[in-house]
């Protein structure tokens, strides 16, 4: 089975039965049927992932701020982001009178479109990806595009001076960090050969000596850049200058109420996951998995080790926001521009090269992934090293239980 | 074809905006994100606290005080004490003054803690917030078992205090000096050393120790530009001048002498301090068991005359100044708050900053709204 296989079998069982034969007739039930299947699923998916991020997040953010979080709806709280949901939905969807209604109404689809658009190239194991497109990784960049085009809509037509800095500074934002994003991604597209996501991961392997993320000096800066440029790319901490509470109110969302308010946290969280889905998919070895998993079982475990590790990106992205601070808005376009694109540049060219010159085949290739492999793990000790000293020395009070 | 104009845009940030610490208002003047232009418009929470103080006796306007202040309303209730007793020339015990010493010192560790928590979040690092709110929990507890309130305390009289601390609170108060040292490390490590904290607060809205004296800078904000100026120590009041503690001045170790990030670490180290002054006064208590710390009831008549008396508080110097015609009122009574003079820098300190800094700018100097009306 290769990728849609399941819904074309089903899309032809039923134009056989219709009996069919005109081809535009054909292209149409295909197209239609496509989009439904791909609505159903993104919705029975999306929505979910992005409730379970946003309980995720606030339960670990408490934790982080020795509190408690959401508790009372469901099992620990886990409910809390469907009753939250209903909550917005029952409110008055208030639009400001002297706010451009038509666009105002517009924008919280469209930054939602931007982030369901990323999952139909988004895969999650070797058979459940809704299009394989060949122009995958391509299609990503343009699609999450319509956020900025959102936010900064959002922000024009709620006729708020607030939500309109909040616009801008995220229109400056997103424009400027998906070029280092891009970069990054380029680098990968590279090694690859390819730009479909599923043929990223195929060329990576199970093991982290064989993730992109490894494999070549400049991929592994490569994966900070993407990393750090994503973050801002969704307006996470410490580039959450579009809706930096203390500074502009809500930014660009300060006039929304309601369901149109809820879309947009809705689409940030589910952000959250699409940039670590990318990241998975780009650096970490996507869905990929020992060949000692049993046939019958693939199909599942790849799934679970594809959202293990985003999931695991995910909480490293709600942990960088509630341990930093916000950065200023000259320091966030430095970053970028002296350093993240200068970096982005050299790593593309340097994987060029690495491409061109270093024969895969070679011990050198091999070598290089094991040191960078053995250096990772040297600065995860170090860092666990330097956590349990802090630890110890402010004699800070340990509740590793997750569930209180 | 014509020139494209640009023009200021007029941002009205207040008086309920998220940072603004209350409801104080800034008209501002901004070319994008730098300011040009950043007018401070106070006066909405002006509730007549010196008006009030003419109308009601000397005793009855001591909750008032708590309003003048309630992020640390002890302060206020000291200065309005201090100055009634020293215009009436009315004793004091020493049980009192020791009592009045620990409260007010806790008083300024929570009062601070709000400050540099408030300040962190006020940059973007919410995680800090919590845990100060935390200890401060811990002092509102003790404040409330010697009380009964957490925020308006209404604790202090005039020729002593409401009541004698309860039977083993002394311990208490030791313990959490105790543990409120480490709890200074903790939170040192959450933010204090964060680079991008750093980033954002070092060297940003420098104030020189000139400017600061020129602005009638009090307190934390006048000691982060290195001007070496406590009243506790060089005019000390009440017991001050038997306890041993440092005073923590602005240094250029990290960004300029007179920072944004100064005026945060001088508070972090203050807390301790504070802690110091609190753990003295009450190892000092036993000396004075069996003194009565509640002064008799009665109505106060002062003799004609009049004095000011000023005091250390949290936000600077507070003072009190108070005319008495021998009635059993007042008959002018006026304040003198840290907050208010910080105010007055914040339109010549402004143009040019972004508005992100302003934000810095505002939580660095700890203002709090009822401070300034009064």
């Amino acid at each position: 089975m290769t990728d849609g296989g399941f819904v074309r079998q089903f899309l032809d069982g039923l134009l056989k039965q219709w009996g069919v034969t005109n081809d535009l007739v054909t292209v149409l039930v295909y197209g239609a049927g496509m989009l439904l299947f791909a609505t159903i699923v993104l919705l029975l998916w999306v929505a979910p992932l992005a409730g379970f991020t946003s309980y995720f997040e606030r339960r670990i953010a408490a934790r982080m701020q020795s509190r408690v979080g959401p508790n009372r709806v469901g099992p620990h709280g886990i409910l809390q982001w469907i009753a939250d949901g209903l909550k917005c939905l029952l409110k008055e969807d208030l639009i400001p009178r002297e706010a451009d209604a038509k666009l105002f109404k517009v924008a919280p689809y469209l930054v939602f479109f931007g982030m369901l658009g990323t999952f139909i190239v988004l895969p999650f194991s070797e058979w459940l990806v809704i299009a394989d497109l060949d122009i995958g990784v391509f299609f990503l960049m343009a699609v999450t595009a319509f956020v900025a085009v959102g936010i900064i809509i959002a922000g024009w037509s709620s006729n708020n001076k607030w939500a309109l800095l909040g616009g801008m500074r995220s229109a400056a934002q997103i424009v400027s960090y998906e070029i280092p994003s891009g970069l990054a991604l380029l680098a990968v597209v590279l090694t690859a050969g390819t730009l479909s996501t599923q043929g990223i991961i195929r060329d990576q392997g199970w093991a982290p000596w064989q993730w992109n993320m490894f494999r070549t000096p400049f991929l592994f800066t490569a994966f900070f850049v993407y990393f750090i440029s994503a973050l801002a790319e969704i307006n996470r901490a410490p580039f959450d200058l579009p809706e930096a509470e203390s500074e502009l109110v809500a930014g660009y969302n300060t006039e929304y109420s309601g369901m149109r308010f809820a879309l947009f946290f809705l689409a940030e969280w589910a952000d959250c996951y699409v940039i670590s889905a990318v990241a998975t998919m780009a650096f970490l070895g996507g869905w990929q998995i020992p060949p000692i998993v049993p046939e019958a079982a693939r199909p599942l475990v790849q799934v679970l080790a594809f959202v293990a590790k985003s999931f695991f990106l995910i909480f490293v992205v709600i942990w960088v926001r509630w341990t930093l601070p916000r950065i200023r808005v000259d320091q966030m376009m430095e970053l970028c521009w002296k350093y993240l694109v200068p970096i982005g540049f050299v790593n593309l060219l340097g994987t060029a090269a690495w491409v061109a010159f270093v024969p895969p085949n070679l011990g050198l290739a091999t070598a290089t992934s094991i040191t960078l492999c053995v250096l990772a793990a040297a600065v995860v000790l170090y860092f666990v090293a330097r956590v349990r000293y802090n630890l110890r020395a402010t004699n800070a009070e340990v509740s590793l239980n997750p569930f209180v | 074809m014509a020139t494209l104009q640009t023009q200021e845009m007029e941002l009205n940030m207040g008086p309920h905006h998220p940072s603004t610490h209350g409801v104080i208002r800034f008209i501002l003047k901004t070319d994008g994100e730098i300011i040009s232009e950043c007018k401070p418009d106070v006066g909405y929470l002006h509730r007549s606290i010196e008006k009030i103080g003419e109308l009601t006796t000397y005793n009855g306007f001591m909750p008032y005080t708590d309003r003048i202040d309630y992020v640390a309303a002890m302060s206020a209730n000291f200065v309005w004490a201090l100055a009634v007793e020293k215009l009436g020339g009315y004793e004091v015990t020493r049980r009192a003054e020791l009592l009045r010493v620990i409260t007010t010192e806790l008083g300024r560790i929570s009062s601070h803690l709000v400050a540099v928590g408030t300040m962190a979040m006020d940059v973007g690092a919410v995680t800090p917030f919590p845990y100060a709110l935390r200890e401060r929990e811990r002092v509102n507890d003790l404040l409330e078992e010697i009380c009964g309130a957490r925020l308006t305390f209404n604790y202090h009289r005039i020729g002593g205090v409401g009541w004698d601390m309860p039977a083993g609170w002394d311990k208490k108060v030791l313990t959490f000096c105790d543990s409120f040292e480490k709890i200074l490390e903790e939170f040192d490590r959450l933010i204090t050393g964060n680079h991008i904290f750093i980033e954002r607060l070092a060297k940003v809205c420098v104030i020189s120790p000139e400017d600061a004296v020129d602005w009638c800078f009090t307190g934390p904000n006048l000691r982060a530009s290195g001007v070496d100026w406590d009243l506790r120590r060089d005019e000390p009041y009440s017991i001050y001048k038997d306890v041993k503690f440092a005073v923590p001045l602005g240094t250029s170790d990290v960004g300029v002498l007179g920072d944004s990030y100064n005026r945060f670490v001088v508070r972090v180290i203050e807390m301790g301090e504070a802690a110091k002054i609190a753990r003295q006064c009450v190892l000092m208590l036993p000396e004075t068991d069996g003194q009565n710390p509640v002064p008799k009831p009665k109505t106060l008549k002062p003799a004609k005359g009049e004095c000011y008396v000023r005091t250390e508080a949290p936000r600077g110097e507070m003072g009190i100044f108070v005319v008495s015609d021998g009635s059993d009122k007042a008959w002018r009574v006026k304040a003198r708050t840290g907050s208010f003079c910080a105010m007055g820098a914040v339109e010549a300190l402004s143009p040019g900053l972004m508005l992100a800094d302003l934000v810095a700018l505002i939580a660095s100097f700890d203002v709090v709204a009822p401070e300034i009306d009064r």
